[in-house]
């Protein structure tokens, strides 16, 4: 029963193709995966939106949306419907061409990443030999839509928007790459799947996953503040800043364009958590040996979820940086700190004791930690913080 | 050569003329980004993945982001108002072009094939990459690490700002 619990997704789809003749099953296979990987994630979306104003709200002592439907649950549905019937409008002189293709190339790009994640037991669309890369590699496709969108509305704050965008996510796609490099290092194989399969073994019934390890932890927090940074979000949301700056690339966006763009960013952030996930937390395998009974594909969604409601905290209580403070961030000490990590990784795999390897590991992170925390702060000249009244 | 071929060679091809052929540079980087996928899925077919990947992470994630970072920073994208994107000697740049394309096809045609035809794919899979890059191959991979920290080191010296009082 629990079995077939663990498998239900699996059995389904054989169960579906299974009335198709044969020669058209492996197509018709893919063609159902494909289809209900682009009906979950919009669906996620849609709950994921609600979740953060409502946790927004409370953060910020208001009730968020409370108006459609029984507590609000409707507002993504109104939004949709809203987004749908808005006038598109397409500046003058806009690049229509580019304008129109710039929200498709983003769309595309960060769903085709979804491709390789194993979102649980044999739950994996194309288990590729290098599918960490290909991930990547399509994450890195979606910085020229940024720029298209910004180029193509033919609007210097747009324009801005796209620079800055950019800049941010090549800085910072460096130290992401960097910090999971390391686990490449250890499992020795670029396939997620893989690399989930190695974490999904137990000690005194706690599982391996790579984040309770000396270099796992300190990938997982890079690549937690570089994962951040890449999606756009809080307190990295430069490109954006709503709140302050004209809204960045996507300002001459309206209709459904503009719900693209805001799409392929929380998809691109679910892509992003279930990566980090995947690397880090044990995709779909349980911490406890006890709980395996749980169905994988439970463990792998809630994991996302709690990187969501991870973002939407941070996003509820950090100050947004400033450009020179995130540039300096991302160069002088991220990717410092995933760099070092390699050496950690390395000496994980070559020493054989289990207790001096935990040792080094640990005196090698912290150390450098405390030692570049130290600089930069000394090199920032912060005195003891002060305050000043209005009088 | 498969139907899929056909389309990806077509694509790419179409990519590349349109960045030779279209007026305005910063489409012309875009239709380039449209070859370079197109390279992309051309390895992809064959059977490399790992270069396949590394050519989207590289040329379309990296290079054409820089081609127009360098287009929009230096020069006006603007439409060039008068005249076509042809140069005045565009004969001899033919010819040129022409006399290359030929000697490099005689060469491929002549040459023996010297490698033995085998009916199985050679398997280009990333642990094979791995292990010939750091073993046979490792003197060249430091070599190039090398020329390309110094030409970062190079290229931030160059944009570094010089101190004040330091003529």
């Amino acid at each position: 029963m629990l079995e077939k619990a663990d498998q239900v997704f699996v059995l389904l789809l054989h169960w579906l193709v299974g009335y198709l003749p044969a020669a058209w099953q492996p197509a018709a296979g893919v063609l159902l995966c494909v289809v209900a990987i682009i009906a979950v994630y919009p669906t996620l979306f849609a709950l994921a939106v609600l979740l953060e104003r409502k946790g927004l709200g409370r953060m910020q002592n208001r009730y968020g949306p409370n108006r459609v439907g029984p507590f609000g649950i409707l507002q993504p549905v109104a939004d949709g419907i809203k987004s749908l019937t808005k006038e598109d409008i397409v500046p003058f002189t806009a690049d229509a061409v580019v304008h129109f293709i710039a929200p498709l190339v983003l769309v595309v790009a960060v769903f085709m990443g979804f491709a390789v994640l194993p979102m649980g037991r044999n739950m994996v669309l194309v288990d590729l030999d290098a599918s960490l890369l290909f991930f990547f590699a399509m994450g890195a496709s979606t910085e020229l839509s940024v720029f298209m969108a910004g180029w193509s509305s033919r609007n210097k704050y747009s324009l801005l928007g796209a620079m800055r965008a950019v800049a941010q996510m090549i800085s910072y796609e460096v130290p992401l790459l960097l910090s999971t490099v390391g686990v490449v290092m250890i499992t020795g194989s670029l396939s997620l799947v893989d690399i989930v399969d190695a974490q999904n073994r137990y000690t005194w019934g706690l599982a391996h996953w790579n984040v309770f390890k000396p270099w796992g932890l300190a990938g997982f927090v890079m690549f937690v503040i570089a994962s951040m940074a890449e999606t756009n979000r809080s307190p990295f949301d430069l490109p954006e800043g709503e709140s302050e700056i004209v809204a960045g690339y996507f300002t001459e966006y309206s209709g459904f364009k503009f719900a693209l763009f805001f799409l392929g960013e929380y998809v691109g952030m679910f892509g992003i958590a279930g990566l980090g996930t995947s690397l880090f937390l044990g995709g779909w395998s349980s911490p406890l040996a006890i709980l395996n009974w749980v169905p994988s594909w439970i463990w792998f969604f809630s994991k996302v979820m709690v990187w969501i409601c991870f973002f939407i905290w941070v996003r509820g209580t950090m100050p947004r940086l400033r450009q020179d403070q995130l540039m300096n961030f991302a160069w002088k000490f991220v990717l410092p700190m995933t760099l070092l990590n390699l050496l950690v990784a390395a000496e994980w795999r070559f020493v054989a004791d289990l207790w001096l390897r935990w040792i080094a590991g640990m005196v090698i992170v912290v150390g450098a930690y405390v030692l570049m925390g130290r600089v930069g702060m000394r090199r920032e000249h912060f005195g003891p913080r002060t305050y000043r009244y209005a009088e | 050569m498969s139907f899929v071929f056909y389309v990806l060679a077509a694509m790419t091809l179409a990519g590349a003329l349109a960045a030779v052929l279209l007026k305005n540079l910063v489409h012309c980087a875009l239709s380039l980004t449209v070859a370079f996928a197109g390279l992309a899925l051309l390895f992809l077919e064959l059977g490399a993945q790992f270069v396949a990947f590394v050519q989207i992470l590289v040329y379309v994630g990296a290079v054409a982001i820089l081609v127009v970072f360098a287009i929009l920073l230096t020069r006006s994208a603007e439409t060039p108002k008068a005249g076509g994107v042809f140069s005045r000697t565009w004969l001899a740049g033919l010819s040129v072009a022409a006399a290359v394309f030929a000697v490099l096809g005689w060469a491929v045609l002549e040459s023996t094939p010297w490698l033995p035809q085998t009916t199985e794919a050679p398997a280009a899979d990333v642990e094979q990459i791995g292990e010939a890059l750091m073993s046979r191959y490792v003197l060249p991979l430091e070599i190039v690490a090398l020329l390309l920290t110094a030409a970062l080191i190079g290229a931030v010296i160059v944009a570094m700002h010089e101190k004040e009082g330091a003529q």
